[in-house]
C-alpha cells in the first residue's frame, strides 16, 4: 500500500522540519518527506492534507492501559484506540498492572494484546523489584530481553534507600533507563492535595513539596552513584525543576518529565472538591505550574506525558479523599499541548518535540520521527477545528476527565500506525 | 483559565437562600444573622429554655454519622424533636460501605425511604459537599462535621455565645489557642469571624498544629501565648487530640500546656472582660487549667445549650426557604399562565381587527 499525504505542514523536530510538503508512505514506512514523488512511485491512495498539520505519532511515557487485569478501565484494546484518536502511537505503560509486570510472561501477555489489537505501538515498563514491593529485585534483564524499554516503580517508589541504591546499581549495568517517581510516603503522610491556601482553607491532608523532592534529592545522589541511566516521572514542583536543572549542569544522565495537566491547571482548580481534579502527584500552585511550563520551553523538563488512567465511574463517585487519583487524559494530550502553544506559553516546535523526539531518545527508540525507513506512524491535524469537549464522548473507558466543558482550537482528523489508518475524526 | 464557569454556591438556591448548610465558606453575613435572630427566637430569654415548636411537623431527618460522636449527634437529635420532626440516627461504618454498596448506593436507599434531611458527619474532608451534589432537589443536606474541613453549626453556636455576652462581633478581637491544622471547628469559626467581620483573627500554636498558609484563612499566627493574647476580647480554647503526640507533633501534655495552656496569669493579658470558650471537651490541665475553666469568664457550659438553638434554627430555615421558593415558583408558573393566556388574547384581538 502507498499513500501519500500531501500539501500539509509537516512538523518533525528530530529532522527539524516544518515546512508544507508531501509525506510518502510505503509498506507501512516512511518513505520520503519531499516535494515531489519519489521515482517510480504511485500512490494507491492521495490525502489531501491543505491547512492541516502533519506530526509524528505522539510517544506517551507513561500511561495506564488497565491490561493485564488493575483497578483502571478498559483494555489494551480500547486504549489504544482512545491513544490514536488523540494522535499518539507509541505508549508505555508501567508495570502496576494486575498481575505486576515483573516477568517475562506478562510483558509477552502485553505485548501479544498489544499485537492483537495493532492500534498502537505498546511498549511495557518492566517492574524494578518484584511485584514492586521494593524489596526483592524483578530479574530485570529477563525483563529487557522480553522487551521492556524501560524499569520503573510505577507509582510506589522504593522507601528503603538501600534497596534503592543496589536496584540502581544492579540495574546500571545493563544498558536500560530507570523511570524514578520521586515521593518519599513518611512525608507524603497519607496528604491529598498541595500544602497551600486551598488545602489549608479546605482542611485537605497536605502533601508538602519535599515529599517530592527530599526524595529527588536522595535519588539524585543515588543516580549519580551507581551511573544508571535516570529518567525522573511527573515531576511537581518548581524546586524539583531547579534539582534536575543542576544535575543536568552536572552532567549527570538525567531527564524528566511532567504530566500535562500540571501545565494546565493548579491547586487553585480542587476549590470545589471535585473528585476530577484528584492526581498523583497532586495538583500545585500557580507557581509551580509556571515553573514547570518553564522548565519544558528550557528543555529541563524533556518530554510532556499524559498520565492516562482510565477509571471506573465509581473510582470518582466518593468523597474527594476516598476517590481514586487520576485522569482518561489520551484524548486531550495534544490538544492541550496546543493550547499551551496558542496562548503563547510554548512555541509549537519545543511543544512537539517534547511529545515525539524527546520521549523516542529517552526509551532508545525509533518512534517520534517522520525520518525515512521508521514505522509509518503519523498524525494528521487540523489546528482550526473548535470544538468542545464532552467526556462521555469520548473513545477510553475511563471518561474521567475534568476538561468536559472547554473548548478547544485544534483536532486529531486521522491517525496512522505502520501506515495504516487506525483512526479518523467523524466531526459531529 | 478560559472556557469555565464559576461555581454556583451548592448551598444556596436560586433566590441566594440556603438551601443545604455544608460550610460557611461563600456566605453573607445576613445568612449568618438570620441564624443568630432565629436560635435567639427559639430561647425564652427569662429561663433559657428551648421552646418545642411544629415546624418541622411530618418532615423526616436522618443522622448519618459515618464518625462516631455522641455530643453533636445528641444536640442534633435533642433538636429535630424539638421541632417535631420524625427522626432516625444511623451509625454508619465507612468500612461496611466500602465492602458491600458504595456509598451513594447507601445515601440513595436512605432517600428512598422519604428523607427530607440529612444530617451528615463523615471522616473526609468534602463529603458533605459530595452528598449535596447527589441528593435529589428536595432534600436537604447539613453537616455536622466533615473531616478538617468544616462543622458549621459548632461554629455558629460559638457565635451565638460571643454575641450573647459580647453585642455585636464587629470590632472583636479573637484569639484561637492550639490545634488549627486539624479542627474542622476552626477553619468554620475562622470563616464565621471573618464574615462578620471581627476586627482581628488571631491562632495560637505551634507550627506543627498550624496549615501550611494560615494567612490564606485570613487570620494572624502567633507562636507566643503571651503576645497572641494581648487585649483580645474573645478566647476560643481548642481540644487537643492525643494522636497529635503519637505523630510527633509535638511531644507531651506537659509541656504543651506550659507553652500554650491557658492560666489565670496568661487571662489576665487579654481585656478583662474577656471570654473564654472552649468546644469540648475540656482536658483539663492540657490546654486549659480547672481555674479557668470553672471561673467567671469561662462561657464554656452556655455553649451546650446554645448548640441546640442554633442546629434548630438551622434545620427551621432550611425547611423554609424550600417553602419559600416552592411558592416563588408556583408565582412565577402563574405569571407566566396568565401573560399567555394575555398574549393569546392579544393575538385572537389582532386577528378579529385584521378581519
Amino acid at each position: 500500500m502507498r499513500i501519500v499525504i500531501k500539501n500539509g505542514r509537516v512538523i518533525d523536530p528530530a529532522q527539524n522540519i516544518d515546512a508544507t510538503t508531501n509525506v510518502y508512505l510505503s509498506r507501512g514506512r516512511i518513505l520520503e518527506i519531499a516535494n515531489q514523488a519519489p521515482e517510480g512511485f504511485t500512490a494507491d491512495q492521495e490525502i489531501d492534507a491543505t491547512d492541516k498539520w502533519i506530526l509524528p505519532g505522539l510517544v506517551d511515557l507513561q500511561a495506564r492501559l488497565s491490561d493485564p487485569g488493575s483497578n483502571y478501565a478498559g483494555s489494551i484494546a480500547t486504549e489504544t484506540k482512545a491513544a490514536v484518536a488523540g494522535g499518539i502511537t507509541s505508549i508505555c505503560c508501567p508495570p502496576d498492572t494486575s498481575p505486576v509486570n515483573d516477568t517475562q510472561a506478562v510483558t509477552e501477555l502485553i505485548q501479544r494484546r498489544a499485537r492483537q489489537a495493532a492500534t498502537a505501538f505498546v511498549m511495557p515498563i518492566g517492574a524494578l523489584t518484584q511485584e514492586l514491593n521494593g524489596e526483592r529485585l524483578s530479574n530485570s534483564y529477563s525483563l529487557k530481553q522480553a522487551g521492556c524499554v524501560a524499569l520503573s516503580q510505577a507509582n510506589q517508589p522504593i522507601q528503603n534507600a538501600l534497596t534503592l541504591k543496589n536496584a540502581l546499581e544492579y540495574v546500571a549495568t545493563l544498558d536500560i533507563p530507570v523511570m524514578l517517581r520521586c515521593e518519599d510516603e513518611k512525608l507524603k503522610n497519607n496528604g491529598i492535595a498541595h500544602s497551600g491556601p486551598i488545602s489549608s482553607r479546605l482542611g485537605l491532608p497536605e502533601i508538602p513539596p519535599s515529599a517530592e523532592t527530599a526524595a529527588l534529592a536522595r535519588d539524585l545522589v543515588l543516580v549519580e552513584e551507581s551511573g544508571v541511566k535516570a529518567h525522573f516521572s511527573q515531576i511537581s514542583c518548581s524546586r524539583s525543576v531547579e534539582m534536575i536543572a543542576e544535575a543536568k549542569k552536572r552532567g549527570l544522565p538525567v531527564t524528566c518529565d511532567v504530566a500535562i495537566h500540571q501545565l494546565i491547571l493548579s491547586e487553585m482548580d480542587t476549590m470545589t472538591f471535585n473528585s476530577l481534579y484528584r492526581v498523583s502527584p497532586p495538583l500545585r500552585s500557580m507557581d509551580d505550574k509556571a515553573a514547570l511550563i518553564m522548565g519544558v520551553k528550557t528543555g529541563i523538563i524533556d518530554a510532556i506525558v499524559s498520565d492516562h488512567s482510565p477509571l471506573e465511574k465509581d473510582s470518582k463517585l466518593l468523597p474527594y479523599g476516598e476517590s481514586v487519583p487520576g485522569m482518561s487524559s489520551f484524548e486531550t494530550l495534544l490538544a492541550l499541548l496546543v493550547k499551551l502553544v496558542q496562548e503563547n506559553h510554548l512555541d509549537l516546535s519545543t511543544a512537539i518535540r517534547a511529545v515525539t523526539q524527546n520521549p523516542a531518545n529517552i526509551i532508545a527508540c525509533n518512534t517520534g520521527s517522520l525520518e525515512a525507513g521508521n514505522s509509518a506512524d503519523l498524525c494528521i491535524f487540523d489546528p482550526n477545528i473548535i470544538w468542545t469537549l464532552d467526556a462521555q464522548n469520548m473513545v477510553s473507558e475511563g471518561k474521567n476527565s475534568p476538561f468536559t466543558g472547554w473548548e478547544f482550537i485544534g483536532q486529531v482528523e486521522q491517525t496512522f500506525f505502520q501506515g495504516r489508518p487506525v483512526f479518523r475524526n467523524n466531526p459531529v | 483559565m478560559s472556557g469555565r464557569l464559576v461555581a454556583r454556591n451548592i448551598q444556596l438556591n436560586e433566590l441566594g437562600k440556603l438551601e443545604h448548610f455544608l460550610t460557611l465558606e461563600g456566605l453573607k453575613a445576613h445568612h449568618l444573622t438570620e441564624i443568630l435572630d432565629t436560635a435567639e427566637s427559639f430561647i425564652n430569654p427569662q429561663t433559657n429554655e428551648i421552646r418545642k415548636l411544629p415546624l418541622l411537623r411530618g418532615k423526616s431527618i436522618m443522622n448519618l454519622f459515618f464518625e462516631p460522636s455522641t455530643r453533636t449527634r445528641t444536640t442534633f437529635e435533642i433538636a429535630e424533636k424539638r421541632l417535631s420532626a420524625d427522626i432516625e440516627s444511623l451509625d454508619i461504618q465507612t468500612s461496611a460501605t466500602k465492602k458491600g454498596e458504595s456509598l451513594l448506593d447507601t445515601l440513595w436507599n436512605l432517600q428512598a425511604m422519604q428523607a427530607d434531611m440529612f444530617v451528615i458527619r463523615h471522616a473526609e474532608s468534602g463529603a458533605a459537599h459530595f452528598f449535596a451534589k447527589h441528593v435529589a432537589p428536595h432534600v436537604h443536606v447539613m453537616n455536622a462535621g466533615d473531616g478538617q474541613h468544616a462543622h458549621p453549626t459548632q461554629a455558629m453556636l460559638d457565635m451565638y455565645t460571643i454575641r450573647k455576652h459580647k453585642g455585636d462581633i464587629f470590632d472583636l478581637k479573637v484569639a484561637i489557642v492550639g490545634d488549627v491544622l486539624h479542627s474542622r471547628v476552626v477553619r468554620s469559626q475562622i470563616q464565621a469571624l471573618s464574615i462578620l467581620e471581627a476586627r482581628e483573627i488571631r491562632v495560637i500554636g505551634p507550627k506543627t498544629l498550624m496549615p501550611s498558609d494560615p494567612a490564606a484563612m485570613g487570620v494572624h499566627v502567633y507562636h507566643n501565648i503571651e503576645e497572641g493574647l494581648e487585649g483580645v476580647d474573645v478566647i476560643i480554647m481548642v481540644r487537643l487530640q492525643n494522636e497529635r503526640m503519637k505523630s510527633a507533633l509535638i511531644p507531651s501534655e506537659k509541656e504543651f500546656f506550659k507553652l500554650y495552656g491557658l492560666t489565670e496569669e496568661r487571662l489576665a493579658l487579654a481585656k478583662p472582660d474577656a471570654i473564654v470558650m472552649h468546644p469540648g471537651p475540656i482536658n483539663r490541665g492540657v490546654e486549659i487549667d480547672s481555674a479557668v475553666a470553672d471561673g467567671s469568664q469561662s462561657v464554656i457550659l452556655e455553649q451546650v445549650t446554645y448548640g441546640i438553638a442554633v442546629r434548630m434554627a438551622v434545620m427551621a430555615i432550611l425547611i423554609s426557604n424550600a417553602a419559600q421558593l416552592a411558592q416563588h415558583k408556583a408565582e412565577q408558573e402563574s405569571q407566566l399562565q396568565i401573560e399567555g393566556l394575555d398574549s393569546e388574547q392579544d393575538e385572537t384581538e389582532k386577528m378579529e381587527d385584521e378581519k
